[in-house]
């Protein structure tokens, strides 16, 4: 019993050195630099600093649904990947938003500004084909590499 | 329970056996999970110690230091990029050397109508499809051109790294000069001596390289910087004529201007001699018909008004356009936009967390991911296609220009066969003048379109009117006409 009780404590040690380590606390804020921590998206972190929104939304605001749940769900979703691509480093550059990604920053637009482009996006943003905020938009957030 | 007793002896291995089982199982799995947390931890560890940026100086580089080995020392990545540059590429209409021992192909054999309008000149005897910059030195000593014509040393002023050897001359020439006088000095007397003895003087100085790391780079802050006379003088006129007097890039330009302009350092028209100094013409501004006025305005030391040789088959005072990939960018939309040539030809790249500038320069069409993807997120073959769509188009443009050429110098031919006269032809030849001047423009520059698609079809759309012009006022003093049958449209 005592042995079993030390090698999980071990465990559960180094897990904990892991975690904080790696800086885990950081993703349950909504800091911007946590999402820089890892340095692949430092040149969009770079940008958003110099970009017309930094002052009015960090990564979360756009990246990541309103709502509780669906908020988390996304985090999951992306950290799994995130952690994933980051530590095998198989993910294909220019990084690329995905699909689900790309709807869900798409509502993050609207949430705020609906009521300006109400006329405009009339109901057909979460088609796959549909013009997107950021399809002109393209650097309100962050902008190229430069 | 009595009645068992003496089973029970037997029985106690069998009912440990479960919880050493459990134990068994319980160390594997703690095993398999510290392994992966460490594994893990470790990885983290890798990761932020690429996120250091590490950056040792290992030697020190000077302005005197020419060799990129050197600098290589110090900056591995970079010079790794540059040693490439020795590789072929080849794209749909750039490039083509099979390997690196071979030259790429002569490019009349696409484009035959460029010996005829080079007639009487060096390119129509040698005149070649691309190399990386690495080459750029060794081209130069093996073409025809330096081989079989007379050449003058201001060649050297964008083929090797000769800015050591122009201020050596010029503290020989004028020891109590300010440095700036005496570097102008040197660039005049080593563009003036024969190519051959200028390489002489580049051998024995040891600087024998290249276009190298010191020529865009300060040593000591490895910021960039522009360091050639031609492009220095060149850009103060421009902007002169734009209205901002006493320009230096190295002071004034921003560091998204300075991506550009370390290439227009030497990718730019320019006059390379001998009959006067470098010089790059854009006292008017940079269009294809604000340079001709340039040179049309300039005057040789003799009086006579400037122009690069005398057409062999017309007699005609011909300009002979370099590679105008500065000027014609600055016509394109990407130059509108602020999209720098660096961050195409030499984009922006991750090495573990280091963000490094790829030194292979090269052709964006070979490096869709990183040099066009940046801004454009479509799939590389769909964006292979659009360029291709406007390469082909171009393409077809230009043989149409080339062929209109060609027509235009039969009947000239033709018109001085049947006696015409030197009154008579003088218009014609000037004419003939404009249209191989803004032909040669676009066909020397290396883009094969792309740079600005729209202007470069405005200025062959002009050099066609010109040559049938020209073609039309030959045939009315010979009343023959020849057309040869036009090219096939574009797909």
């Amino acid at each position: 019993m005592l042995v079993s009780a030390l090698s999980l404590g071990l465990l559960l040690g180094l897990g904990l050195f892991t975690f904080i380590y790696a800086e885990g606390f950081s993703y349950f804020t909504t800091d911007p630099k946590a999402c820089a921590n890892c340095h692949i998206m430092n040149p969009e972190y770079d940008s958003w600093v110099k970009s017309s929104h930094h002052i009015v939304a960090g990564c979360v605001d756009c990246h990541l649904p309103h709502a509780l749940v669906p908020k988390l769900w996304a985090k999951a979703v992306n950290g799994y990947h995130h952690s994933k691509g980051f530590t095998f480093q198989d993910f294909h550059e220019p990084i690329m938003i995905k699909q689900h990604n790309a709807r869900i920053l798409q509502e993050a637009c609207l949430g705020c500004h609906s009521g300006l482009v109400h006329d405009i996006v009339a109901g057909s943003t979460t088609d796959a084909n549909a013009v997107s905020c950021v399809h002109c938009h393209s650097s309100v957030g962050h902008g190229p590499v430069r | 329970m009595t009645a068992e007793t003496p089973s029970t002896a037997g029985n106690a291995p069998t009912s440990r056996r479960p919880k050493i089982t459990i134990l068994l199982v319980l160390m594997v799995v703690v095993a398999g999970s510290t392994a992966v947390i460490a594994g893990l931890l470790v990885n983290i560890f890798q990761r932020k110690q690429e996120a250091k940026n590490p950056y040792l100086r290992f030697v020190d580089v000077t302005n005197d230091t020419t060799d990129p080995a050197e600098w290589g020392k110090n900056w591995p990545r970079e010079y790794d990029g540059y040693l490439r540059t020795v590789t072929p590429t080849r794209t749909k209409y750039g490039g083509g050397s099979a390997s690196e021992t071979m030259p790429p192909p002569e490019k009349a054999d696409k484009n035959p109508w460029l010996t005829r309008m080079f007639a009487g000149y060096a390119f129509a005897i040698d005149y070649r499809d691309r190399r990386g910059h690495a080459f750029m030195l060794t081209d130069q000593e093996s073409t025809k051109r330096t081989k079989e014509r007379k050449q003058p040393g201001s060649c050297l002023h964008c083929h090797a790294s000769i800015m050591p050897l122009y201020r050596q001359a010029g503290a020989e020439l004028a020891p109590s000069a300010p440095p700036a006088e005496q570097l102008q000095k040197g660039f005049e007397a080593i563009g003036k001596l024969d190519y051959w003895e200028a390489s002489a003087k580049l051998e024995k100085s040891g600087h024998k390289h290249p276009v190298s790391c010191v020529d865009c780079h300060d040593p000591k802050s490895m910021q960039l910087r522009v360091t050639r006379p031609g492009f220095i003088n060149g850009i103060k006129a421009l902007k002169a004529h734009e209205g901002i007097a006493d320009y230096d890039p190295n002071r004034d330009a921003t560091r998204q201007e300075m991506r550009s302009f370390v290439c227009g350092q030497c990718h730019v028209e320019y006059y390379c001699g001998p009959k006067t100094t470098l010089f790059f013409p854009w006292l008017n501004g940079l269009k294809v018909e604000e340079i001709e006025s340039t040179y049309d305005n300039y005057k040789f030391e003799d009086g006579h008004r400037f122009y690069d040789w005398k057409h062999a088959e017309t007699g005609a005072e011909v300009i002979k356009a370099q590679h105008p990939e500065f000027e014609v960018w600055n016509q394109g939309t990407h130059a509108k936009a602020g999209v720098a040539c660096a961050d195409c030809h030499m984009p922006y790249m991750r090495e573990g967390a280091l963000k490094v500038s790829d030194h292979w320069v090269r052709s964006p069409l070979t490096n869709v991911n990183r040099a066009c993807q940046q801004c454009h997120h479509y799939p590389e073959q769909e964006i292979i296609k659009r360029v291709e769509t406007i390469q082909d188009r171009h393409f077809a443009l230009l043989t149409r220009t080339g062929n209109a050429l060609v027509d235009m110098l039969d009947a000239i031919k033709a018109a001085k066969a049947a006696k015409a006269s030197d009154a008579d032809l003088a218009p014609i030849l000037e004419m003939q003048r404009k249209a191989q001047w803004r032909l040669d423009f676009v066909a020397a520059e290396n883009s094969m379109g792309f740079h600005a698609a729209q202007e470069l079809a405005r200025i062959l759309g002009e050099s066609i009117d010109m040559s049938r012009q020209a073609q039309l006022a030959a045939v009315k003093l010979t009343g023959t006409l020849a057309i040869t049958a036009p090219a096939a449209p574009a797909k």
